[in-house]
């Protein structure tokens, strides 16, 4: 039954759908972003993109959201994860629990935090009701970027930090708990054995998940755009704008190759920052 | 499924055309874009076309075919169709295909728009049949802190930002809203209201010193202006939760606001300002095509639309407003009385200064309405130089016109090819 070209042929499938949905329109994309209608190259498109007065914005703001959510929430995942495995009793409950902002759109939970924040949401009758504010305070108006920019922050900790959590949980099981057991006997602190073992060990683990959330930060934008409008642009808010309200598919198609361009350069900084060496793979 | 709907409705369209023309022959084909849903159809057939007495067959269909067809008629010099009717814009690409309509009794309706319909020439191009616009509205709660002497009914832009002010100092937090948000129409604010205002153009003097001045006039008021208008697409919304009490907005995106609370809200025109009270009425015309069977039924025809009676009767089969002088009868809904007054109001007023919706832009349109969107967000939310951002602006205005070789549209003078930008 076995022949040597079954592998190949059970990967078939997977690889002519990534061919067909992944590299053909990337190189359709491609060639929108560097072809001219004539024809011809050019890098005029880009030259429009970069030179807009928005790109350097979108940049930045699209940079530094990632800054602060990724770091925040890998700590953060570490810490539940480690929470949860060390529980006796109620541990599916609570990975349950903690896992239900992952069944709900990033739209949908950039509608539930608008709820929130919004000037006729549920934090200003709170604080109204309190006593704390006279007046309802507009939040996410356009002159506080800042109080904008916490608001995504917050919504895609609550929102996406359980995709971190699940790969790290289930990385955690993978460890031995003979090396536990080990730093018990030599008396290790609970901390040194989180820095000793859990942390190496995980490494793997910690790389899936760094390159999923990072990606998957530079493409964020339902949130965005729920909760800040045109307030904040970010990258992936040009690129819809480009293509849907401006209808410069060449434009849109250079800020894509860019989105594309930053998630490759990171995923290599994460998969060499993080790598095993051969040696110690288990 | 939009692809399978307009293609339904062109199969359908098509198919009730050959109905049409075999059935009646001698009734006036009455061939438009308006009025193209079935229940539209159904109201202009019943009640406005019934009493017609030498009889006309309405066929709306979608612009597109509806270009073909006509195109068609005019290119082999007979056809069908005898009445026209579309928005000024597709019009206006049929220019030397549409007759002279001087002869057709225009009494009592309004000149401005008569103006237009002769698209630069001097023979009446096309009779306007019915239209929409932008408005202002206001909570009855604002009128007490409107400045001295201001008539709501005729406002200047000084006496608007006074009012913002006042409503700002006495309720301590600003109440004028504006529709800045991400599907906000504020980009046709700064092209039909405020540049038409100030400059008396909508391009050509986009970087001029006037300009300037609007702009640091809209700051101004943007001092006053709720601050969560960044977030406003349809001012019905905050109106009707007190978030603010005056608003400009289209007319459809006001509707709610005046049904459901027709007794709290007032609608009233757009200010005024030194070259006019700019306004951007989205007019419809009917035209004659050269290539008509019957002309002098053709023109009966529109003579007829033109009436009084006949305009309330489209108005409540449409939605879309007389352009005629006409007392509005008490059966409409509450926001056809509200709005309506303050359209009459507005396009009737002495300083009327009418700026088009673009003309012959195409595929641009989204950029065109960037260019106003951007100066907007460098210039008021981000606080950037005027003078900067404008000169920076009319350079991408200047390259999107001659990319599109669209000569000027009012209230812009005339231009040999591509509209200039100064």
């Amino acid at each position: 039954m076995y022949s040597r070209n079954l592998p190949y042929l059970l990967l078939l499938p997977a690889t002519l759908f990534l061919c067909i949905f992944f590299l053909y329109p990337f190189v359709l994309v491609a060639w929108q972003a560097f072809v001219s209608d004539t024809g011809e190259f050019t890098s005029e498109y880009f030259m429009e993109m970069a030179t807009h007065w928005k790109f350097n914005t979108a940049l930045t703001n699209t940079f530094m959201l990632a800054l602060a959510v990724v770091p925040f929430q890998i700590a953060l995942a570490l810490y539940m994860a480690t929470l949860v495995n060390g529980m006796k009793r109620g541990r599916d409950l609570i990975l349950y629990v903690w896992t239900i902002p992952l069944g709900i759109s990033d739209l949908a939970a950039g509608i539930i935090w608008l709820a929130i924040f919004e000037q006729t949401g549920f934090l200003n009758s709170m604080l109204q009701g309190l006593g704390v504010i006279e007046q309802p305070v507009g939040f996410l108006g356009y002159q506080s970027k800042g109080t904008i920019f916490l608001a995504i922050v917050l919504a895609e900790i609550w929102r996406a930090t359980a995709i971190v959590l699940v790969i790290l949980v289930a990385g955690m099981g993978l460890i031995p708990k003979e090396y536990y057991e080990a730093a018990e006997v030599f008396g290790a602190s609970r901390w040194k054995q989180f820095t000793r073992i859990t942390l190496p060990m995980l490494k793997p683990s910690l790389q899936t998940a760094m390159i999923l959330r990072v990606i998957l930060a530079f493409e964020v934008f339902a949130v965005v755009v729920a909760l800040g409008g045109t307030n904040l642009p970010i990258l992936m808010g040009e690129i819809y704008t480009w293509q849907y309200d401006l209808r410069d598919s060449s434009v849109a198609a250079a800020y894509a190759l860019v989105v594309l361009a930053i998630s490759i350069a990171f995923t290599l900084l994460i998969m060499w920052g993080l790598r095993t060496p051969k040696g110690a793979r288990v | 499924m939009m692809v399978k709907k307009s293609l339904m409705s062109l199969a359908l369209a098509a198919g009730l055309t050959t109905l049409g023309a075999g059935a009646a022959s001698a009734d006036v084909l009455f061939w438009s874009t308006q009025g193209n849903t079935v229940e539209e159809s159904q109201a202009m057939r019943d009640q406005v076309l019934a009493g017609f007495e030498s009889g006309a067959d309405f066929q709306p269909s979608d612009t597109g075919p509806w270009i073909t067809r006509i195109e068609a008629e005019l290119q082999a010099g007979s056809g069908k169709i005898g009445v026209l009717g579309s928005l000024h814009g597709s019009l206006i690409s049929l220019g030397d295909g549409l007759a002279d309509l001087s002869d057709v009794n225009t009494d009592g309706v309004n000149s401005t728009f008569l103006e237009l319909g002769k698209l630069g020439t001097d023979q009446q191009k096309y009779i306007p049949w019915m239209q929409a616009t932008y408005i202002m509205a206001a909570n009855k709660k604002a009128l007490e802190h409107l400045p001295e002497g201001a008539d709501v009914m005729a406002l200047s832009y000084d006496q608007l930002i006074e009012w913002a002010k006042n409503m700002a100092d006495a309720t301590g937090s600003p109440k004028f809203g504006f529709p800045a948000g991400p599907k906000g129409l504020k980009h046709r604010f700064f092209q039909g209201y405020l540049y038409p205002s100030y400059t008396n153009s909508m391009v050509s003097k986009f970087r001029s010193p006037e300009a300037e001045e609007a702009w640091n006039k809209f700051k101004e008021l943007w001092s006053y202006t709720n601050p969560g208008s960044t977030n406003f697409s349809f001012m019905q919304e905050p109106l009707l939760t007190e978030e603010v009490w005056v608003a400009f907005d289209h007319t459809a995106r006001l509707a709610d606001a005046f049904n459901q609370r027709p007794d709290d809200f007032i609608g009233f025109p757009a200010p005024a300002g030194p070259t006019g009270r700019g306004f951007m009425p989205v007019v419809v015309g009917m035209a004659v095509p050269s290539s008509a069977p019957d002309m002098a039924q053709a023109k009966e025809l529109i003579a007829y639309l033109s009436q009084p009676e006949t305009q309330i009767a489209t108005l409540k089969a449409t939605n879309f407003f007389p352009v005629v002088d006409v007392e509005l009868p008490d059966d409409m809904p509450a926001a056809v009385k509200l709005s309506g007054a303050a359209i009459a109001a507005m396009s009737g007023a002495a300083d009327a200064n009418p700026g088009l919706l673009p003309v012959g832009l195409g595929d641009l349109g989204g950029k065109f309405n960037a260019v106003y969107v951007d100066s907007f967000e460098r210039i008021v939310l981000a606080g950037q130089d005027v003078r900067a951002v404008l000169d920076d602006q009319a350079d991408t205005l200047r390259k999107l016109m001659e990319e599109a070789g669209a000569p000027c549209w009012a209230p812009d003078a005339d231009s040999e090819g591509a509209c200039p930008v100064e």
